[in-house]
């Protein structure tokens, strides 16, 4: 093999090992961490089929972000979606095996990649032009954007401007690194160029903002039932103050008597 | 004097650019040594004061999944940028909910995230140093924890939650605020904020029965520690002696006296505010709520109701459960206790505005409507009850039953625009621990949006009369409405509109 496959077939067992401890260590620690008092946030639902509602539509539709801006909204829900849409469209070429017919169907989906490039020049102008936005954003913040619109832009130039690689050293390459039946990869630039950022990104999840994703999941303000009166919500480390402050209830008799 | 001057309201509410360090400042004023001490925090800033503050997030983050999420989590997408009161209100951009918690953010990542400690410049992460902690704690007091961002945050960031835990460090490493500091001082020594001992308070009941009898010809009482009463009421103590509060007293005792229903003020327990919560500690905001778990026990009551107070409301309905026991379905000792004694036919602890909703729903109340036809009514949503709470427990109630309960009471009614109402009320300015005269100018911009709202519905309804369920609310209003060419009378509480509009039975001895 080639050295700069080797370099690849590394850098990528590298990304997913710090993607998965890291990524397993901020779950982890999420639920270990109490939420000691009850803090959802208005409007909030009365009943666990409420939250898991509340939780699908800010998942899958961004409705708070909807309300909040509608802009915003646009260009961050098509840039999501659009990923998603990306990501079924290359898990084809990880597929060990036999292709399941659905996978093969997925070309149209490469036409994701105009509203990723869209909601990403969208969100990078806003941080750009908008004085507040702009106030708040570090170098990482433009970067991160940065880094995810060379990706789409290096696949469009691949896809769209009849740049392709050798399919075939791809699907190996790629399904090679699945199965660990490692093969050469396809050394044109623009595709190192369009790989090299994505397992990148995946090495710098557990250890940047892209942790906004579990961490909606464990939101207290979007993840509680709002029936404090109904039912008692206490946290260990309170519980073990209850249990030191025995004297109270006594101190009550006492003096009730 | 800030004071004097009227403050000019835009035609429309807009999004002011940026105006860096407008609110840079030392911030409100300090706590004294001896204040400090009273609570158990170092009396100044401690030598090491670094250490101690990083080992204080590091437990803080561990006891609070809210704290370590909302860190990890922000994308920094600026939608909430535009959405605090204090950042319309002063443009400073350390306003902004997320800059706010960046202040936070920044030391979290330089100290505790690999990005942060080795590349600090690239993530925005910085040295927890003398200008940062100036920043600190300049600008989460500068933050009345009401909210707001946190319902147009899509990842649920509670800006509050941040500001909590960096007045908590910031308490720790001994750099208190004097205002709500001292004012727990007062709690746990006196029972209640004002430090307004037991005979005072019993003459001022007594009085205001007199004054009640010689208006209306009818003996509403206003008891004190009367044991075995049915309900104990527990109220911001504002409502013992402040304008406009103290009319809303007055009409909760006219609704107990129609109800037929026996109750009690408690001396021990004679506040329902709880500034334990704008400090961000738990110890403390669990000592307030166990004055009223004892109240409760020593007085055999079988009911608890809150009166109006936004944050006290908060922490009782979301809190007390958690805090006392008081509430259902705990299953030790306190808990079975208190649910023995208390009656679970209703719900513990119940609002004032519930108590007074269900007799109206069922017809145990009249009122004289047109005794509020002078007044065009609108309700300023206070963000505690609005955003961290529920009454009725049916969806949104606390939007619904104030509502109701003014409507049963006055014939004329208009919302201010719905996007300053319910989940997106603007703040009044003062909250969180803010309504201090050092803090001022800070609470004249704040209110600006909210004023803003007020401003639209005089002219295009003819509103002139402004309810609210917040002893602080009520405060803030007074003092700024005339900022904003108002009359500062025009805010009232809600049982004052009851008050004004019941029919009381005048044979009745209750």
């Amino acid at each position: 093999m080639s050295s700069i496959s080797i370099f690849f077939t590394l850098f990528f067992y590298f990304s997913v090992l710090i993607f998965i401890t890291g990524l397993s260590y901020k779950i982890v620690q999420y639920w270990n961490t109490p939420a000691p008092l009850k803090i959802p946030i208005a409007p909030a639902p009365l009943t666990k089929p409420g939250v898991l509602l509340r939780l699908a539509k800010e998942v899958f539709l961004f409705a708070t972000l909807f309300k909040s801006s509608k802009w915003t909204w646009l260009f961050g829900w098509s840039f999501h979606l659009a990923l998603v849409l990306l990501f079924f469209r290359h898990l084809v070429y990880f597929w060990p095996g036999e292709i399941p017919l659905i996978l093969l169907k997925t070309e149209p989906l490469k036409y994701a990649a105009y509203p990723l490039i869209f909601g990403l020049l969208g969100l990078l102008g806003r941080r750009i032009f908008v004085d507040r936005v702009r106030y708040i954003s570090a170098p990482s913040d433009y970067l991160m954007l940065l880094l995810i619109f060379l990706i789409g832009a290096s696949g469009m130039v691949m896809t769209f401007a009849n740049n392709h690689p050798n399919m075939l050293l791809v699907k190996n390459f790629a399904e090679g690194l699945i199965t660990f039946n490692w093969s050469e990869l396809p050394s044109e630039v623009i595709f190192l160029a369009h790989i090299a950022p994505v397992f990148f990104l995946i090495a710098i999840f557990p250890i940047s903002k892209l942790l906004h994703g579990p961490g909606i999941f464990f939101s207290p303000t979007l993840n509680q039932v709002d029936n404090a009166r109904k039912k008692r919500h206490i946290s260990k480390w309170a519980m073990q103050k209850e249990k030191n402050t025995k004297i109270d209830l006594e101190q009550n008799q006492d003096e009730g008597g | 004097m800030p004071n004097n001057s009227i403050e000019k309201l835009p035609t429309y509410l807009e999004i002011p650019p940026i105006k860096k360090n407008s609110m840079a400042g030392k911030g409100p004023f300090k706590a004294s040594i001896d204040i400090q001490k009273d609570l158990g925090f170092p009396g100044e800033k401690v030598d090491n004061w670094q250490q101690i503050a990083i080992d204080k997030i590091a437990e803080t983050k561990s006891k609070y999944r809210s704290v370590q999420v909302f860190l990890d989590s922000c994308m920094k997408c600026g939608v909430c940028t535009d959405k605090c009161h204090y950042y319309l209100g002063t443009a400073d951009p350390k306003n902004m909910p997320v800059a706010r918690q960046d202040l936070f953010r920044s030391v979290y990542r330089r100290h505790f995230t690999f990005a942060g400690k080795y590349f600090p410049k690239l993530v925005g992460a910085k040295d927890f140093d003398e200008d940062m902690l100036d920043d600190w704690y300049n600008y989460f007091h500068q933050c009345s924890q009401c909210r707001r961002c946190a319902v147009f945050c899509p990842i649920g960031i509670d800006t509050a939650e941040i500001s909590m835990a960096a007045r908590e460090v910031m308490n720790v490493i001994g750099v208190g605020q004097k205002y709500p500091n001292q004012i727990l001082g007062k709690i746990n020594k006196i029972g209640n904020n004002l430090g307004m001992p037991e005979p005072a308070l019993r003459d001022t009941l007594a009085d205001l029965e007199e004054e009640i009898e010689e208006e209306t010809g009818a003996s509403v009482k206003l008891p004190l520690d009367i044991k075995n009463s049915e309900i104990l009421m527990v109220t911001p103590s504002a409502d013992f002696f402040a304008e406009p509060h103290i009319d809303g007293l007055i009409g909760y005792a006219k609704v107990f006296h129609q109800s037929g229903i026996s109750w009690t003020l408690s001396s021990y327990a004679s506040e329902a505010a709880n500034f334990g919560m704008f400090i961000g500690n738990y110890d403390v905001m669990r000592q307030g709520a166990l004055r009223i778990r004892k109240a409760a026990l020593d007085l055999n009551v079988k009911r608890v109701v809150v009166g109006e107070c936004g944050h006290a409301w908060r922490v009782a309905y979301s809190f007390w459960n958690t805090l006392t026991g008081l509430g259902s379905g705990g299953s030790d000792e306190y808990s079975l206790k208190l649910q023995n004694q208390l009656d679970s036919n209703y719900p513990q602890p119940q609002h004032m505005i519930e108590f007074t909703y269900d007799l109206i729903q069922r017809d145990k109340l009249s009122f004289d409507k047109s005794k509020n036809d002078h007044r065009v009514v609108t309700f300023h949503d206070s963000c505690n009850v609005a955003r961290g709470s529920n009454m009725g427990d049916i969806e949104n109630g606390q939007f619904i039953l104030p509502r109701e309960v003014i409507k049963a009471a006055c014939n004329n009614f208009s919302d201010m625009h719905k996007s300053t109402i319910k989940s997106a009320t603007f703040c009044c300015g003062g909250g969180g621990g803010l309504l201090t005269d050092d803090l001022i100018d800070l609470r004249i911009k704040g209110a600006m949006p909210r004023m803003h709202a007020l401003k639209q519905s005089e002219q295009d309804n003819g509103v002139n009369t402004l309810a609210a369920i917040c002893a602080i609310c009520k405060s803030q209003f007074s003092k700024v409405l005339p900022n904003y060419d108002f009359d500062p009378y025009m805010i009232v509480s809600v049982h004052q509109l009851v008050s004004d509009a019941i029919i009381l039975t005048k044979d009745s001895e209750t």
